[in-house]
């Protein structure tokens, strides 16, 4: 967490809710350690056909505690059910650690949203339950997500704990459905090869009314 | 002869040195090499191999951050690019103006085949009308040709490369010659709603036109029609089209292809033109300049090799730039030949963009079947209100297609994303719920519309900054017309119309056109900059892009095109390439080279 994330998260808060300000600051560091100075990315000219895997091309940051708070939320999000597992069966708080740790202008933007937003989580839940998020029971971290997974619900107060649920969610979603579990609960059947495209079935056709 | 060293190069002579391996220096080599000629191709890049290195098959989980762009790779990690986008390392251009509204972004690859290999393989051919739009409507300017001129070369560029479509005989939407197409794939369940709802508008929907083989090339005929007279041509040929596979509807055509089942120079005109013996390559070979003869005409070109920076001169007959069209006039203003008119670098002209999408209803919670198809666009609008343009009703002079798509593609971090305006935002089992329900009902419109050269649109070279090579860079100068500014708006409103007529909706309205316009370059259609003509006061180059000061040097590229219909500009340069190039051949032929 850099200096320069914290005060502005600090003064986003503070704009607010002067209340907030403490659980804002205090605890993002505990989430990750920083992105070396100077850390490069994959380059102009990655192979294209080597194995690539979270913590490759750069290294990941995420803490212990950071790790933990990443998955429970990541699996309030994405919860198993008749279809799927849950997030975190399918890598995702390795994939959420490889995007924040990233040293791309967007992968960086989107760590000043997500770690300081996993520490008032958190910060949240301590308040509330006198636990850290991953400890709380499910029904306790449904309460905190019931006030911030919609910004137009959401209070005042908790505008950017909304925004940071909505960042943390959009990462979730597209980290899971591009995986092959994801794939197959969302019903994508295609990347294999066909001697003929036949077009759609006459079952969507109706669907669409033009059948 | 092969992929050769600069040093190698040096020493052997050559009747042809082609600048630039990508469509133009593709089809211009291809045509040469296949009739004879002995060519030198250089290109800036390094060499590149698609058939092992193109990931087929990988879907984005495999790759670091899904796939997502970023700077380095900025269509995504699985794109074909390579040490190219619209900014490459140590080799910088500059803007005239701090105003991002009057600034042109320049998107370069560098790499064997450059932009061919993750290009969208989108194949139109310009009409009669956007040959004289000068003609027509008073504006811009007319070519020294017309489209029965170039007609039978678009023939045979898609009888080569493998182009589908269909021949719906539209107004200005040219038909190709009987069997000279290939079948285009079945539409998806969107394509066949948007087809019908744009109908009951009067918006016309037909077949799409790709590079993409939707069955194998016939090797027994197209050989015969392509280079009758030549058997050993036809041999090659019909050899290396063997060689090509069909497609087999499966991972996307921005990867390039291993198989050979679209086309990129690299697969399509670079195999044939090897196994002629007549083409040698040099990759690593940033060319700086066209160099003079005592005699005014050109003697080769001077390049620098990347890897050792040393420099180093080739010699032929003729010198074809192919490069680029910008990277063209770079090398012509750095040269200082063939601008006796002062128009090298006048009128640069993109494509105009502007996008809209939205969410349909009656696409939600559609039965498991399988749409990848060819990827690319099985259906597209072409331009339909000409009646209407042309008496003035419209405000703006020139027309736009839509490419659109939508249905149910590999899944991206765009999957599942952005869901709060449809269901109020939510999480858990509701949310995996919803995330299945809108997968596959959103449908996104491309309008892709022609720009009017003009008088603010041009580059220069930047009188202080110099690349890592030493060679002075472009500085652009830029300015939208309201043509175009009202075209963009006009291509968002009318979305929004078919996206309404289907029952769907959007998460914001259409914009006014200012805001809706693309910036200068981000289509990727860059072409002008040494403008063909009949008037060497006027243009730089006559019809078949021979420089009318150096009478041995010619451009084949975009630099060429004297307006940028809203068909994509490549299947155009390629036909001019091949027209270009058997032209050079009756010149060296008759001695007159």
């Amino acid at each position: 967490m850099d200096r320069r994330t914290t005060i502005k998260w600090m003064f986003a808060a503070a704009a607010t809710a002067p209340s907030l300000q403490v659980s804002f600051a205090a605890g993002a560091e505990a989430m990750a350690r920083d992105v070396a100075a100077g850390q490069q990315g994959y380059g102009t000219d990655p192979n294209l056909v080597a194995e690539w895997k979270p913590g490759g091309p750069w290294p990941l940051t995420l803490t212990e505690a950071g790790r933990l708070t990443t998955k429970a939320l990541a699996d309030l999000i994405i919860p198993a059910d008749d279809h799927s597992p849950a997030a975190s069966a399918v890598g995702i708080v390795e994939f959420i650690d490889e995007w924040i740790s990233a040293p791309y202008p967007q992968q960086r933007g989107d760590r000043e949203i997500v770690l300081p937003g996993l520490a008032w989580i958190d910060g949240e839940s301590q308040k509330r339950f006198g636990k850290t998020f991953h400890a709380a029971s499910e029904a306790q971290r449904a309460q905190i997500a019931d006030d911030i997974c919609s910004a137009a619900k959401a209070t005042p107060e908790l505008a950017t704990a909304a925004k940071f649920f909505a960042k943390f969610r959009d990462l979730t979603a597209g980290g899971f459905y591009t995986t092959p579990v994801g794939m197959k609960d969302i019903g994508y059947v295609g990347n294999v090869p066909l001697a003929t495209f036949d077009g759609p079935p006459i079952e969507a056709l109706k669907k669409a009314g033009l059948a | 002869m092969s992929f050769v060293t600069a040093a190698a190069a040096d020493k052997n002579t050559y009747d042809v040195i082609v600048v630039g391996s990508g469509a133009a220096g593709g089809q211009t080599a291809y045509t040469l090499a296949m009739e004879g000629a002995r060519v030198l191709m250089l290109e800036a890049g390094r060499h590149y191999q698609p058939a092992t290195e193109t990931p087929m098959m990988q879907v984005n989980g495999d790759a670091p951050l899904r796939a997502s762009g970023t700077p380095e790779k900025p269509f995504g990690f699985w794109d074909a690019t390579i040490d190219g986008g619209w900014q490459v390392p140590g080799e910088p251009y500059t803007s005239a103006s701090d105003d991002p509204a009057r600034q042109f972004v320049w998107w370069r690859a560098r790499m064997l085949g450059g932009r061919t290999n993750h290009w969208g393989r989108i194949s139109l051919r310009n009409g009669p009308y956007d040959f004289k739009p000068h003609s027509r409507d008073g504006l811009g300017f007319d070519w020294p040709m017309s489209y029965e001129d170039l007609a039978p070369y678009y023939d045979k560029v898609e009888m080569l490369i493998g182009v589908y479509g269909a021949n719906d005989g539209l107004e200005n939407t040219p038909n190709s010659s009987p069997g000279v197409l290939l079948p285009p794939p079945k539409p998806r369940v969107s394509d066949l709603l948007i087809q019908d709802r744009s109908r009951k508008m009067g918006i016309p929907v037909v077949a799409g036109h790709r590079a993409v083989l939707t069955t194998a090339l016939d090797h027994k005929r197209l050989p015969r029609l392509l280079h009758p007279g030549n058997a050993k041509a036809q041999k090659i040929l019909a050899a290396d089209m063997q060689k090509r596979a069909a497609c087999f509807f499966a991972t996307p055509c921005g990867r390039g292809c291993s198989i050979r089942a679209n086309y990129q120079s690299t697969t399509v005109h670079l195999p044939p033109a090897l196994d002629t013996g007549n083409l040698d390559i040099v990759t690593d070979a940033m060319v700086r300049s066209v160099n003079q003869r005592a005699d005014g005409k050109a003697e080769g070109v001077t390049f620098i090799d990347r890897k050792t920076g040393a420099e180093h001169r080739v010699k032929a007959r003729i010198v074809v730039l192919a490069a680029s069209a910008l990277e063209s006039v770079r090398i012509l203003l750095n040269s200082g030949v063939a601008n006796s008119s002062g128009k090298v670098g006048k009128y640069i002209m993109d494509t105009v963009g502007a996008n809209f999408g939205g969410q349909v209803p009656l696409l939600e919670d559609m039965p498991l079947h399988n749409e990848d198809g060819v990827d690319g666009l099985h259906l597209y609008t072409p331009w339909w209100l000409y009646k209407e343009q042309l008496a003035g009703k419209l405000g703006f002079a020139r027309g736009y297609h839509f490419e659109f798509g939508g249905g149910r593609g590999m899944p991206s971090m765009g999957t599942g994303a952005n869901l709060e305006w449809l269901n109020g935002g939510n999480y858990g089992r509701k949310f995996k719920e919803d995330a299945r329900r809108y997968y596959g009902s959103f449908v996104g419109f491309a309008g892709r519309g022609e720009m009017i050269p003009n008088d603010d649109c041009y580059a220069e070279l930047d009188p202080n900054v110099k690349d890592k090579f030493g060679i002075p860079v472009l500085r652009f100068h830029w300015k939208w017309s309201e043509h175009e500014i009202r075209q963009a708006e006009h291509m968002q409103k009318v979305a929004a119309e078919i996206i309404d007529a289907m029952g769907g909706r959007y998460a914001t309205k259409p914009q006014s056109g200012d805001k809706a316009i693309k910036q200068g370059g981000i289509i990727i259609h860059e072409v002008g900059g040494a403008m063909m003509g009949t008037d060497p006061k006027k243009s730089v180059t006559n019809s078949y892009g021979q420089c009318w000061d150096m009478k041995n040097l010619f451009l084949t590229d975009g630099a060429t095109l004297c307006s940028n219909a809203d068909k994509n500009p490549t299947l155009t340069i390629m036909a001019l390439a091949w027209r270009s190039a058997e032209h050079m051949l009756g010149l060296m032929k008759r001695k007159e080279l």
